[in-house]
């Protein structure tokens, strides 16, 4: 077991290299870089200009080289002007006596993960900032959707081909056919919009990204809760939050549900089952005691995989609702072509992908004895 | 000119779609009377799932077709009426010309367009594209998908790694990298349509050779034949005015004009790229576990004694034999290929601005949500019912070709 995992880490490491470079590739390529300068510059720079501005910034070097810095394994780069000099291990202008203090390392592995070019701050600041965001809403997303997919796939699996059945399984079709960008303009329109429908809910989820005030906290929290608690339960109301959670949940749903339900009819024609019937146990308790908790591994590892899907969806729900969310940091940083914010949202969203992974297959052999790693 | 109520909207619309309900009264029935004689198409009408799910799918593929031949269509899609801006549905309109049709049955866009006409024009660009991509997709997917699950070992490693990579890339953020117009103008789609749009031609090249392969006589002009058209429209498909790739600092000269048989613009053929490029590892996952599993039956044991070569067992004995699960996944993946490209209109990528497929459509509708639904709301249900359709249609033939 331990080996496995350490290979799997391995594999997880390659490709997190490999994911990167290409993102790195595709944010350097010339024209991505022009477009770069012009809107950090201005719009009506000539090509001289854009040059210079580049090579102010170090663009300009070799691609494996501006790799190797930015993942901390090569000197950064630094540029002499009229015996300043400007790098990228410093901010402003500094002298070369003063410049010689400086790091002369700075990547990702050393924790510095570089400067945004649209939101005007440390990427690690924007990263960790929006990804509380985020994971407030993956919260809710998650606590609305686990119980409620499972549910519907057990009742719909308890007995295959009944008329709860046939409903069951026509609803989660539904919602797998029916895409956020669908959901949430149905629901917009439903319950947010006075023309057709009832203003129950806000269309935007703006109020609840506001800022933790000064001085908030709790007698009975402890200190480590308090971001937590603000970000999950202060910030996001009923009225602002749930349309966001029910169209992200909704999604995910209907497949959740299939294959709890595949697994679940199954699981209900196996031979124990047939001689605990046959023994008159209850209907109810076979379904609780002895077919649930088989039923429930397969499920356990679509959950897991299902969670990097989820990242779609919160980066189109946090466009239509204005969350200003991860999801919202990677739209804003791929299109303005923001290389290190860029980066470091694909470095999360890898980490999150390959992890989810790891973590399915672990679960999986831990919760099914049958099967064992060698 | 009164606006119309209701009633009068849901008739006028049910009787714009006329030319449609003939085609699937007309297709309905003959399949039904012929259905015996049909193999599984014709099973799937023993099921009413799948006839709900098919009935939906043609709707959409015949409103497509129809209404870029001006059956259904009232206003033209891009045409601006004034004083029409955000109007409700049934609106009339104000000084309607000759032969002009008076009213906006599903109401005005924000610029003042026509809402039903362009969901029709946006439904050929998702039928267009959907089918042909996921095609595309599947042939990436079978020609690699079936030597890593046969052969296994290194080649197995390197091609399951690469899908893997693609699949551990956010999908927004894939096509945020590849579908901005710097990056066409860097030439990287073309270069990836290149690579991409190969696989069909590879895929028939093997399957005809491993078929005939004894009978050189008959293999070889077969294969010319076969092989020179397809390659023709794969030339006319990459290049674009004499150029695979032209921009001011090179360019790389393909087919010249005179031979180029069509001419795909460049924002349609970055869609249809990275379409198939996201479709594809997952398409490669599938046939790959399908063909480990086969390739333990008697019948390929059977075939290996006869001494048939690898890719004959490959491609007429396996394949054959992994069809129903992989038709079943087609209907499915066309729909997931719908919403990918909504996705794309959602976020404003690749098609310009002005398209009327459904995704932009939403995206330009959703500023004014609150206060003017109309504009989204009309082909988002379009989207919903086109994938719903799609959903059940596998759902029928799933439960059909289980029944054998």
């Amino acid at each position: 077991m331990g080996l496995f995992i350490l290979r799997r880490t391995g594999v997880m490491i390659i490709t997190a290299i490999c994911l990167t470079f290409i993102v790195f590739f595709m944010t350097n390529l010339y024209p991505n870089l022009e477009k770069l300068a012009k809107t950090q510059g201005n719009f009506r720079m000539s090509d001289e200009a854009v040059t210079s501005w580049l090579d102010r910034k170090g663009y300009l070097q070799s691609l494996p080289v501006k790799y190797g810095q930015w993942l901390g394994v090569m000197p950064g780069w630094t540029y002499e002007n009229d015996g300043d000099l400007t790098g990228r291990c410093f901010k402003g202008k500094l002298s070369v006596e003063q410049a010689a203090d400086a790091p002369q390392f700075c990547g990702i592995l050393q924790g510095h993960w570089g400067q945004s070019t649209a939101l005007k701050n440390d990427v690690s600041t924007i990263i960790s900032d929006r990804l509380a965001r985020t994971g407030a809403l993956m919260f809710w997303v998650l606590l609305l959707m686990i119980p409620s997919a499972l549910i519907i796939g057990v009742l719909a699996g308890m007995k295959e081909g009944s008329k709860t059945d046939r409903g069951l399984s026509t609803l989660s079709i539904i919602t797998t056919a029916t895409p956020e960008y669908v959901s949430g303009v149905i629901f917009i329109t439903l319950f947010a919009s006075s023309a057709i429908g009832v203003r129950l809910f806000k269309g935007s989820a703006t109020a609840a990204a506001k800022h933790m005030p000064e001085g908030y906290g709790y007698e009975w929290l402890p200190d480590w809760m308090i971001g937590f608690w603000f970000r999950v339960a202060e910030a996001p109301t009923f009225e602002n939050f749930f349309l966001p959670v029910l169209t992200i949940s909704l999604y995910g749903m209907g497949y959740i549900a299939r294959m709890t339900r595949a697994s679940m009819a199954e699981v209900m024609t196996a031979q124990y089952i047939r001689t605990a019937r046959l023994k008159g146990v209850k209907f109810s308790d076979i379904v609780l005691k002895h077919a649930l908790r088989n039923a429930l591994i397969a499920p356990f590892t679509v959950i897991m995989l299902q969670i990097p899907w989820l990242l779609n969806g919160v980066v189109i729900v946090e466009t239509l609702f204005n969350y200003k969310g991860f999801g919202w940091a990677l739209v804003q940083a791929a299109s303005n072509n923001d290389i290190e914010l860029l980066l470091g949202v694909s470095v999360v969203s890898v980490v999150v992908v390959l992890v989810t992974q790891l973590i399915s297959d672990i679960g999986y052999v831990y919760l099914n004895p049958r099967i064992r790693i060698s | 000119m009164e606006p119309l109520g209701m009633f009068e909207i849901i008739g006028r619309v049910l009787y714009q779609f006329t030319p449609v309900w003939l085609a699937l009264i007309i297709l309905f029935a003959a399949s039904i009377a012929y259905k015996r004689k049909l193999g599984l198409y014709g099973k799937l009408f023993d099921s009413p799932i799948g006839m709900i799910g098919f009935g939906l799918v043609m709707f959409w593929v015949f409103t497509g077709v129809f209404g870029q031949i001006d059956l259904i269509v009232t206003h033209d899609s891009l045409s601006q009426v004034s004083g029409m801006r955000n109007k409700v549905p049934g609106t009339a309109l104000r000084s309607p010309g000759e032969g002009q049709y008076a009213w906006y049955l599903f109401g005005g866009d924000h610029l003042a367009r026509d809402v039903f006409s362009r969901v029709i024009d946006g439904a050929w660009v998702v039928v267009r594209i959907a089918p042909l991509a996921t095609l595309f997709a599947f042939m990436v997917g079978i020609t690699l998908g079936l030597p890593a699950g046969y052969f296994g070992g290194r080649l197995d490693t390197i091609i399951s790694f690469t899908a893997n990579l693609i699949l551990a890339f956010p999908v927004i953020l894939l096509f945020y990298l590849l579908v901005t117009p710097e990056i066409v103008a860097t030439g990287v789609p073309n270069f990836m349509a290149t690579v991409l749009f190969i696989f069909p031609i590879i895929f028939t090249a093997v399957l005809i050779n491993s078929r005939y392969h004894t009978q050189p006589s008959f293999r070889t002009p077969l294969m010319i034949g076969v092989l020179g058209v397809m390659f023709w429209i794969y030339l006319s498909l990459i290049s674009t005015g004499g150029y695979l790739v032209k921009n001011d600092d090179f360019s790389i000269p393909a087919l010249p004009e005179i031979f180029d048989l069509f001419d795909v613009s460049g924002g349609i053929l970055v869609v249809f790229v990275s379409v198939v490029f996201v479709n594809s590892p997952t398409v490669f996952r599938i046939v790959r576990g399908l063909a480990m599993d086969i390739k333990t039956r008697d019948y390929v044991a059977a075939a290996q004694t006869r001494g048939e070569s690898a890719w004959y067992i490959m491609l007429w004995e396996i394949l054959p034999n992994a069809r129903g699960p992989l038709i079943v996944d087609f209907c499915l993946r066309i729909g997931y290929t719908t919403i990918l490209l909504g996705t794309l209109g959602f976020f404003g990528l690749g098609l310009e601005s002005e398209s009327p497929d459904w995704g932009t459509t939403i995206n330009s509708g959703r500023k004014l949500l609150a206060s003017f639904p109309h504009p989204a709301l009309v082909p988002a249900l379009s989207l919903l019912s086109l994938v719903l359709g799609l959903n059940l249609l596998a759902d029928g033939l799933r439960e059909e070709s289980l029944k054998d």
